[in-house]
């Protein structure tokens, strides 16, 4: 029996190494994951799901479809690397079980096929094949030029940031951008000395040839190319490439319904090891406004791998998600923060034994129950347009927290008391089933959003008061009114990425305003800097978010900036430069118009302006 | 005979017009409103000894008429343009004045108490800020609320966009603690059968009397004060308005339904003192207020010479330290002009 040469050796042993590793450590995860979550792969292995994750791999982990509508030159080297070293390793083994006629081909005699393979192809798929190969070759050698000038400018990409390399990532970069100019080498010096090869290896063997000993260099080419391969599996474990493997884990359970919980567990695990680390979030981050510049998602990610993640860093984030919507493996960034939240003030969490429910007596003709909301207390123009909208449309409605009221448990939950936030909510929601009604209207969206996803309410819709505003539009039950107003809509984050309004506010609007649309808008919408979650962050530099965002929409010189959350009116009214409403007070503002022209007395628009928030 | 354009004709304006024109000097005063005084021509009595404003407002329009200064009504600065040593200055209608010397007299404007929404100021009927209250305060003025009532419990709130982070405001104004034991007294004089709270942070009675005056409303008056920041305010049915704050002595929060929410609105730098800063191309502070060179020896002087500073544009001050600012920046003009 012929032993194979010796060189094979490091890419063997990093082969073996690696794959017992990754077998190990998902089926760790896995097995980590939850019961529910468990039967949701069971259940879903052998459906189109499974095609449907395979096509997602395909798009995003070979394609990189979402970098590519990003950023085409970005999309372009991940792609050519991905995608290219796919292709080399399918059409490698294609190739070789068309030389040698049979399928049991090994992996070593596949990757450095053209070592053994002394001979020139002689039929035509050899030839097309070999030609496919180093055309291939040049395909993946040119993302590593690329990934060569994006390390020395990370600017030519149109990235404004890049992220920092730890010791892991550096061996396993070196080696990964040594593979291909080595197999390069090597194949095009054996081909110099076989006088074999295509169309690249071939005149480049022969000029080679002509110039090195190649006799004397072939040996150690194939050996630094096996060895940059056997480095590159080693190294995996500890620097950010595990994302490679581990995303194709990660979207066949995505796509089986398994999402982060609020606990650390086998998924919220393989989200962590799925980021590559691109640094693409950076960009949308708007905490570098207020040059807080190492406490974005990429970094918090890399701190949980790396297990020295410290509250300074964990809590100095708006949770406003911006991030989101732009990470190309579309990890839930928010969600992994909080799970970390959770963990880290776990001690902390307070009993309130002390909320006790009283008899709740409401009249059985309540249409509504209406929570204003602890932000929305501070903002008295939002409740009593509240009021008097729900007067003109005739709504009889139960103002739920209009003296004492228990927290809806929201802001709690953002810093990860999440054990003592379900007490509150458990304290709520008893009294909200107890009155009987069927609807639920809150002003606030941060109140909306914990109202909408944690609180049980079977039977009850929960609106916030702009999708309650223009069903009653809808339905006719309030007057309509087009101001001439320029308004810019300013998505709260809560509402918008939060809980996926984005529609209703604006539809709701253009019936009495004229809506401006801006560059950075619903999904990519700013945060106003106020947010409650972030308990780490100053005021000037909150100052400072809010300034940048309030710059953009002066740019469009709006009569007002219109917003539907309280927390966002009273941030960016704190700067001056313009009127800022919440939606509520434009819709009442309308209707007393129309009522003043009505009842003969018109007012124009200045003096309205004059009367309702001073010149 | 030097000429001295003095911008701003309030209590610093003319008490600084007035020294200089003694000094022998010919003055010239700019004054945007029809009338000279400023906001003294909006108070009532003056703390801490209950003068009649009007006899203060009345001897600095005498100083107009029996001194030799003139006084432009209803005109404001449009530019000004420093040429060989002298001030070019084009007035609002046009007018050319070349001046020796400029002084900048633009005083104050108060904090618009609807920027601190949660009090509700024009949103409930019955939130007044300190400057309506001086209106009401004067013989024959109007203070029942709802069904002409006239309000059986009244709340103060200190430092309504003073200290106060979250208005962007972080100094003290000075003025409200003294000018809320001062209305709260004439309250009670008025309405002796009325409850009167006075929320507040700390209270700062650092001047002649004011420490006194504080006693005696305690004391005499019975004016009840509660160390708390008000948090919130909402408009009940009956108009009436319940307030939430927390007692911090007690440690306990407390809630109370008040018939009038009377809040002690600060000081800004203001428009008239940022207009004046643009036009002289002067430093402000962060907080807005007119920067001096030297916080102890030269507080009259600006970052540009021969551009001199008189009273609360360069920061919040009483009437009793704006008449002795204005005159030290008398005294410092007359020095600096000899020296030329």
């Amino acid at each position: 029996m012929d032993f194979p040469p010796s060189f094979i050796l490091p890419f063997t042993i990093g082969l073996l190494f690696i794959s017992v590793f990754l077998v190990i450590i998902i089926g760790i995860w896995i097995s980590g994951l939850s019961r529910i979550d468990k039967s949701r792969i069971i259940h879903n292995i052998f459906t189109r799901k499974s095609l449907l994750a395979i096509r997602e791999t395909f798009m995003e982990s070979l394609l990189h479809r979402k970098i590519f509508r990003k950023n085409p030159v970005l999309g372009y080297m991940h792609m050519s690397l991905a995608f290219g070293w796919f292709l080399l390793i399918v059409v490698g083994h294609i190739d070789a079980v068309n030389h040698y006629q049979t399928f049991s081909v090994p992996a070593y005699k596949a990757i450095f096929m053209r070592y053994f393979v002394t001979e020139t192809a002689t039929t035509i798929s050899g030839k097309i094949l070999a030609a496919s190969m180093d055309l291939l070759l040049l395909f993946v050698l040119s993302g590593v030029m690329l990934a060569y000038f994006k390390r020395l400018n990370s600017r030519i990409f149109g990235m404004r940031k890049t992220t920092k390399l730890k010791m892991g990532d550096r061996i396993a970069l070196s080696a990964l951008w040594l593979i291909f100019p080595l197999r390069f080498m090597a194949e095009s010096v054996s081909a110099g000395i076989h006088h074999n090869g295509s169309i690249i290896s071939q005149p480049t063997g022969q000029l080679l040839a002509s110039t090195l000993p190649v006799q004397l260099l072939e040996m150690p080419l194939w050996w630094a190319y096996s060895g940059a391969l056997g480095m590159f599996f080693l190294a995996l474990p500890v620097s950010r490439y595990m994302h490679i493997p581990v995303e194709v884990v990660m979207i066949f359970l995505r796509k089986y319904g398994i999402r982060v919980q609020k606990r650390i567990d086998g998924y919220s695990r393989i989200q962590v090891y799925s980021c590559s680390r691109c640094g693409i979030c950076l960009d949308s981050c708007q905490m570098t406004h207020a040059a807080i510049k190492d406490t974005q998602s990429v970094y918090v990610l890399k701190h949980i791998r790396n297990k020295n993640l410290t509250d300074e860093k964990l809590f100095n984030c708006l949770l406003c998600g911006r991030c989101q919507p732009d990470c190309p493996v579309g990890l839930e960034l928010n969600n992994l923060r909080m799970t970390q939240r959770i963990e880290s003030t776990k001690e902390y969490n307070s009993s309130y034994e002390y909320l006790k429910n009283g008899p709740i007596v409401v009249s059985p003709q309540t249409e509504v129950i209406y929570f204003a909301g602890c932000m929305t207390h501070l903002t008295p123009a939002i409740i009593k347009s509240m009021k008097e909208i729900f007067a003109v449309a005739g709504v009889k409605f139960w103002f739920m927290d209009e003296e004492k009221t228990a927290c809806c448990g929201r802001p709690l939950m953002q810093v990860g008391q999440y054990e003592a936030a379900k007490k509150l909510i458990e304290h709520n929601r008893e009294r909200i089933l107890a009155s009987g009604a069927k609807k639920l209207v809150v002003s606030c969206p941060i109140c909306y959003k914990v109202f909408n996803e944690d609180y049980a309410l079977p039977g009850i819709t929960v609106q916030h008061h702009s999708e309650y505003l223009l069903q009653l539009m809808a339905d006719k039950r309030l007057p309509v009114n087009k101001m001439p107003l320029r308004v810019v809509y300013h998505d709260p984050c809560e509402l918008g990425r939060g809980s996926g309004i984005y529609h209703q506010p604006r539809l709701l609007l253009d019936e009495y305003a004229e809506v401006i649309p801006i560059k950075n808008e619903k999904e990519a919408a700013y945060c106003c800097g106020g947010s409650l979650a972030n308990i780490k962050i100053q005021m000037n530099e909150r100052n400072q978010i809010r300034d940048n965002a309030m710059e953009e929409y002066l740019g469009y010189q709006p009569d007002v900036l219109a917003t539907a959350c309280p927390l966002c009116k009273k941030t960016f009214a704190k700067s001056r430069n313009l009127p800022v409403h919440d939606i509520a007070e434009i819709v009442y503002m309308a209707i007393r118009q129309k009522n003043a022209e009505r009842s003969g007395k018109t007012k124009t628009m200045k003096e309205l302006k004059i009367e309702l928030w001073g010149s | 005979m030097k000429h001295i354009v003095i911008i701003g004709g309030g209590i610093a304006g003319i008490e600084t017009a007035s020294a200089l024109t003694d000094a022998g000097h010919w003055v010239t005063v700019i004054e945007k409103d029809a009338q000279v005084g400023g906001k003294l021509n909006n108070w009532s009595y003056l703390f801490p000894d209950f003068t009649p404003a009007e006899n203060l407002a009345g001897s600095l329009v005498q100083k107009c008429s029996e001194k030799d200064f003139s006084v432009l009504h209803q005109t404001e600065v449009h530019s000004i343009q420093r040429q060989n040593g002298k001030f070019n200055i084009t007035t609002s209608d046009e007018h050319q004045l070349e001046a020796d010397a400029v002084v900048v007299a633009t005083g104050y404007d108060l904090f618009d108490a609807r920027r601190k929404e949660e009090y509700g100021y024009k949103i409930y009927d019955h939130v007044i800020t300190s400057a309506d209250l001086e209106q009401l305060l004067l013989p024959g003025g109007d203070l029942t609320v709802a069904a002409g009532k006239n309000p059986k419990r009244i709340a103060f709130v200190h430092c309504v966009g003073s200290r106060d982070e979250k208005t962007g405001n972080h100094y003290c104004s000075k003025v409200c603690c003294i000018t809320g034991v001062k209305q709260a007294i004439e309250l009670k004089k008025r309405l002796p059968e009325a409850e009167i709270y006075c929320f507040y942070m700390d209270l700062r009675m650092y001047g002649k009397h004011f420490e006194e005056l504080y006693r005696e409303a305690q004391e005499k008056y019975d004016i009840q004060f509660i160390r708390g920041r008000l948090s919130e305010a909402s408009e009940k049915i009956d108009k009436s308005l319940l307030i939430k704050s927390e007692d911090t002595l007690s440690g306990r929060p407390l809630k109370m339904n008040v018939d009038l929410l009377v809040l002690l609105v600060g000081m800004e730098a203001g428009k008239g003192t940022a207009n004046a800063a643009a036009t002289c191309g002067i430093g402000c502070e962060e907080s807005g207020f007119l920067k001096t060179t030297d916080s102890f020896l030269k507080s009259n002087f600006s970052e540009q010479e021969g551009i001199f500073l008189a009273g609360s544009c360069t920061a919040p001050m009483t009437i009793n330290d704006t008449i002795l600012h204005a005159r030290s920046a008398a005294m410092e003009v007359d020095c600096w002009l000899k020296k030329q």
